[in-house]
């Protein structure tokens, strides 16, 4: 049941993405791994469309995945889904326990959470690098080509803040690997 | 105009104009919900960016939700969380049904190898400015340290053991502590 896996498997994401739009796509890539939706390649592109549109990027991401899985009716739901926990959190906040958040074992509990998405956040990133420079530890593949980017984007966010004084923005980083990645492939 | 009709679209305006999520929201809804709707204080603005860095989701939804409720209720939040997700959603709709074409033309299937560098390096970046923010005690750096460990070990090794155990896990660790300790304040240097 397509439908009920995107459904159950995105109000998981909104249920534990703690930390912004970073912070869930270690979570949204475990889904998807987990179902074979789609492969690191094609995830890291939706990534891109997803910070290249308006929006948030987690609501973007899902409507993104469950049209590709399901159509309409995917999307939808996916959306939805992401989207229904953090609906009801701020409602019963709101409306009821307006002291909840201030709970010391609440607090306790959000301790330990945020670090951990930190760190989980860190690790997913240093793979999804490692992947893309040297392959698989079950199929070891030097890509000199995306070593090449890699270094030419990391040089570029240096030189832009130490000329422009100010942080290159996530599209600009775009646009310019989109570039190199049509001259150097 | 009606009150729902007005939470709608100023919050599918917002939706619509604002790239790259998260904080760049956070401006535009001050701007149109505290200064031109005058519909929350600053002071509650305030408020539900501190609820929203505690609770899971997009803070954009958060805040949508909130301002909603507060000026109409149920059905306000309902109306304002909708008009947030309404434009990206057809936007990203419309585009996933012509990027599988897009790929297969090789200068963009070339344009998106280089992309996918650069969405790792937004993902480093992300990572390397929540630690920046992060309190630097010895608890929650063991904690970040071992978590990303442990993650290392599950994408490298195929481990099965999903991020959302991991974080499970570090929330009951830290609580554990939290009562061990049973002072307000965790004292440092406890090992998962």
């Amino acid at each position: 049941m397509i439908h009920l896996d995107l459904f159950l498997g995105f109000l998981k994401v909104g249920c534990f993405a703690f930390g912004g739009a970073y912070g869930a796509i270690p979570l949204i890539r475990d889904i998807v791994m987990s179902y074979g939706w789609l492969s690191d390649e094609m995830l890291a592109y939706m990534i891109a469309v997803s910070e290249s549109t308006p929006g948030p990027i987690m609501v973007n991401l899902a409507t993104y995945i469950g049209s590709s899985q399901a159509g309409f009716l995917g999307a939808v739901i996916a959306t939805l889904a992401v989207v229904l926990p953090s609906f009801l959190i701020i409602l019963l906040i709101t409306a009821l326990l307006k002291t909840a958040l201030k709970n010391k074992y609440v607090q306790a509990i959000l301790r330990g959470l945020k670090p951990c998405v930190i760190g989980i956040v860190l690790a997913t990133g240093i793979y999804m690098m490692l992947e893309n420079c040297f392959g698989t530890i079950s199929e070891i593949k030097v890509n000199m080509q995306a070593i090449g980017i890699t270094a030419l984007l990391v040089a570029s966010i240096f030189g832009y803040k130490y000329f422009a004084k100010k942080k290159l923005s996530p599209i600009g980083l775009i646009i310019l690997s989109a570039i190199f990645g049509i001259i150097i492939f | 105009m009606n009150i729902l009709c007005d939470l709608f679209l100023t919050f599918a305006k917002i939706g619509l104009f604002t790239f790259g999520g998260g904080y760049a929201m956070i401006s535009m809804i001050e701007k149109n919900c505290v200064e031109r709707k005058q519909w929350i204080t600053h002071d509650e603005m305030m408020n539900v960016t501190v609820i929203a860095e505690s609770t899971p989701g997009p803070i954009a939804i958060n805040c949508a939700t909130f301002t909603g409720y507060k000026k109409a209720g149920f059905i306000g939040a309902l109306a304002a969380t909708l008009g947030m997700v309404f434009p990206s959603f057809v936007i990203v709709y419309l585009i996933s049904m012509f990027l599988d074409n897009f790929l297969e033309l090789v200068i963009i299937a070339n344009a998106f190898k280089g992309i996918k560098i650069a969405v790792v390096i937004l993902i480093l970046d992300a990572a390397i400015t929540m630690i920046k923010k992060m309190h630097k005690k010895k608890l929650p750096i063991a904690i970040m340290a071992c978590s990303c460990i442990v993650m290392l070990c599950i994408n490298l090794f195929a481990w099965d053991f999903s991020s959302i155990s991991l974080m499970l896990i570090a929330a009951i660790v830290s609580l554990a502590i939290f009562v061990l300790n049973g002072a307000p304040e965790q004292k440092g240097g406890a090992k998962k």
